[in-house]
């Protein structure tokens, strides 16, 4: 997770003094004398502090990149202590993001769907662009997978600001957490204003139908909505590009959906597993699969015509060129998975 | 000119302040109650707006611009809520039939609030002139200003020779502020809605005297000063930001337990935590103020942010001020077992924060 770039720093550290520490590892129980002597290592490798490398072993290996950790850890917990950060106007707070959100999401990004990401090239270094991806899962875990696709992927460390169903802004917590993860409302009006800001977007546009569908549909794009995202995206002038998610709808197999219950609740749909709710929190453990994430070639909107946002014909032939192209990508992927798990 | 609600603190300064202008002859102050302020030059007239009166002291000074301040979230003095809001209702439709039969005046601003937008989960992030609220306000102050602006907008319909702006201000807050906000903010612990962390935009009182003196004047060149304005400072802060900076620990409750916590403090007379109120620190509101930059052709001096540190440091600290906060965290980094770094705060780069951080 966070150690991964660390790890470099270290490397190049015990690379340098690798022979030497060795021997220093052989020495301490003979005592110090032989440290003071060491080649390539002045004033840095004072007698206590090797002795205490030597006992720690691979522990003390680094010792200053802790020490900046730590350092850098205080004037984050000083700064978030005395709420001396910014947010944008959506709520969107950068440095909690990078620091504490994204840390958070990366194992399981990692390590549980071992994410891999293709086609990251496919968007822009710069400028606006809207993400089309489609939406499955039962839990929308795709579009925070997403997110850390974009964030650790790409070459110019953009952030993905995802636009999510009014849902997610009335629970509390979920609410908080996904304003300051830089989500907002799937709206036209933010969804412009992100865009014309320059902002990459991320956007499903099968919203509940697509994360609610049952698992004997999976892989299977439902509708597009209405293509409001293609008249923003025209409006905004920006490019689409189309996004294939692979290994999200099998990790909540929902067989069943309680709908007396999820309208009771006032939720889209109340989602029934082989695990959940028989398993109670346990059942709410996702399966373990493989993810694929493949950005697609980009769809560019910035040779219409201004009236063009506002053309039934042209928004659905749009809408729909992205869905095939999605939907393309997807069967393709699922060709080349060997496993689910795998 | 003619400035109501001029007893209070924002009108009283305002109409010290147009006097000096050089093209504003006499600023007649009027308000029900007699100011405790000193007024300087303006006449004042003890004249409730709720009463006809006011037509005659329309026509007596031939007043060509009125500036209607007297719409107001918060009672002067010992009144009840009722009073309030019918000095703001009634109010605004006695003073706007006056204004409608007086030839004589030519401009007309009024101060309403953004909290006309509501707010709701369901609304976009950021709040344009022209977005209609997903959700009327139910109450309160805010359905007041809502109200407010309905009947300008009629009176500009009948009276389309004068120049009609609307000025909606973000939560205004100085040095001695009297707004609901600023009394919840001034609450020893603050309690909040819990699982929620509202945006909220702050706009300071001498910005609020500017904009309303650019309002009240001739457009300057390349601007016009007529229409609907959101006013409110550049950025945003959060809610716990907010406490955070000023040093006061926060309580959070789960939404009922606020509403009842809430009616408690109105009942004892602390706060005016109405419903309105607790809406928005539930959703916050932004708004956008590009109007104001390029339509109404005015840029604050002061930030949310600003705003904001300048409201902290005039209510002294609470009781985990931010300095105290920033000591221990520094006596932290001393101990032994943390490092004991002596590294200036800020070289993080790209570094991670430990797992105790969180």
């Amino acid at each position: 997770m966070a150690d991964a770039k660390v790890i470099p720093f270290d490397d190049d550290r015990s690379r340098s003094g690798g022979v030497p520490r060795a021997g220093r590892r052989r020495s301490a129980g003979r005592g110090t004398g032989s440290v003071s002597a060491l080649p390539g290592q002045p004033a840095a490798a004072l007698p206590p502090e090797g002795q205490e490398e030597a006992v720690a072993g691979p522990e003390g290996v680094g010792g200053g990149g802790w020490d900046r950790r730590i350092a850098g850890g205080l004037a984050f917990l000083r700064r978030r202590l005395t709420g001396e950060y910014d947010v944008d106007e959506f709520g969107y707070d950068e440095e909690l993001t990078d620091q504490v959100l994204m840390s958070m999401l990366r194992p399981v990004y990692e390590k549980y769907f071992r994410v891999e990401v293709k086609g990251i090239e496919n968007i822009p270094s710069d400028g606006g662009a809207l993400i089309v991806s489609n939406h499955s899962g039962t839990l929308p875990l795709d579009g925070l997978m997403l997110q850390v696709a974009v964030h650790d992927n790409h070459p110019a460390g953009r952030h993905l600001r995802l636009l999510a169903a009014d849902l997610v802004f009335m629970l509390p917590v979920v609410n908080e957490l996904a304003r300051k993860a830089g989500h907002t409302l799937a709206c036209a009006e933010d969804a412009e204003r992100l865009l014309r800001q320059g902002e990459v977007v991320g956007v499903m546009p099968e919203g509940f139908k697509g994360i609610g569908k049952p698992f004997g549909e999976r892989y299977k794009l439902q509708r597009f909505g209405r293509g409001g995202f293609v008249s923003t995206a025209l409006r905004a002038g920006v490019p689409i590009v189309p996004c294939s998610i692979v290994g999200a709808e099998e990790i909540y197999p929902m067989i069943g959906n309680a709908k007396t219950l999820a309208r009771l609740l006032g939720f889209p749909y109340f989602p029934i597993t082989p695990t959940f709710p028989w398993l109670g929190p346990l059942g709410a453990l996702p399966l373990p699969t493989k993810w694929t994430i493949q950005f697609g070639e980009p769809i560019p909107t910035d040779g219409y015509p201004m009236e063009a946002a506002e053309d039934p014909m042209l928004m659905f032939n749009l809408t729909d060129q992205v869905r095939e192209q999605i939907q393309h990508t997807l069967y393709k992927l699922l060709v080349q998975r060997r496993s689910v798990f795998f | 000119m003619l400035v109501t609600g001029a007893a209070r603190q924002l009108g009283g300064r305002f109409v010290r302040r147009i006097q000096r202008e050089p093209d504003v002859d006499r600023v007649i102050a009027v308000d029900a109650v007699a100011p405790g302020q000193r007024l300087g030059d303006a006449v004042f007239v003890r004249a409730d707006i709720r009463q006809p009166a006011i037509a005659r002291v329309l026509a007596e000074h031939m007043v060509d611009t009125v500036v209607h301040l007297d719409v107001s979230g918060k009672a002067l003095g010992a009144q009840g809520r009722t009073a309030v809001k019918e000095t703001n209702v009634i109010g605004t439709m006695q003073l706007l039939g006056a204004c409608q039969k007086a030839p004589s005046v030519r401009r007309m601003v009024v101060k309403s609030s953004t909290g006309v937008y509501g707010s709701a989960p369901r609304d976009p992030a950021v709040f344009h002139e022209t977005t209609p609220p997903k959700s009327l306000p139910g109450g309160g102050f805010a359905k007041d200003a809502a109200e407010v602006e309905g009947y300008v907008r009629g009176f500009a319909r009948r009276r389309p020779d004068v120049a009609v702006c609307v000025l909606r201000f973000a939560n205004i807050l100085g040095p001695d502020p009297d707004s609901p906000l600023a009394d919840y903010l001034a609450l020893p612990v603050l309690p909040t809605v819990f699982g929620y962390d509202p945006r909220l935009q702050f706009v300071h009182e001498d910005d609020v005297l500017d904009v309303l003196g650019i309002a009240s004047g001739e457009p300057r060149r390349g601007t016009l000063n007529s229409g609907t304005f959101n006013i409110a400072g550049d950025g945003v802060l959060l809610l716990s930001q907010c406490a955070r900076r000023l040093g006061r620990p926060t309580m959070p409750l789960l939404l009922p337990a606020v509403t009842w916590v809430g009616q408690a403090l109105r009942t004892v007379g602390m706060t005016d935590f109405s419903p309105e109120q607790i809406r928005l620190l539930t959703h916050g509101r932004v708004v956008s103020t590009v109007q104001m930059r390029e339509t109404l052709g005015f840029r604050p001096r002061f930030s949310t942010a600003e705003t904001f540190a300048e409201f902290a440091r005039s209510r002294g600290p609470g009781l985990l001020p931010p300095a105290a906060v920033g000591r221990a965290v520094d006596r932290l980094a001393a101990l032994p077992f943390a490092g004991g770094t002596g590294r200036a705060p800020g070289s993080s780069g790209d570094t991670h924060p430990t797992p105790s951080v969180r």
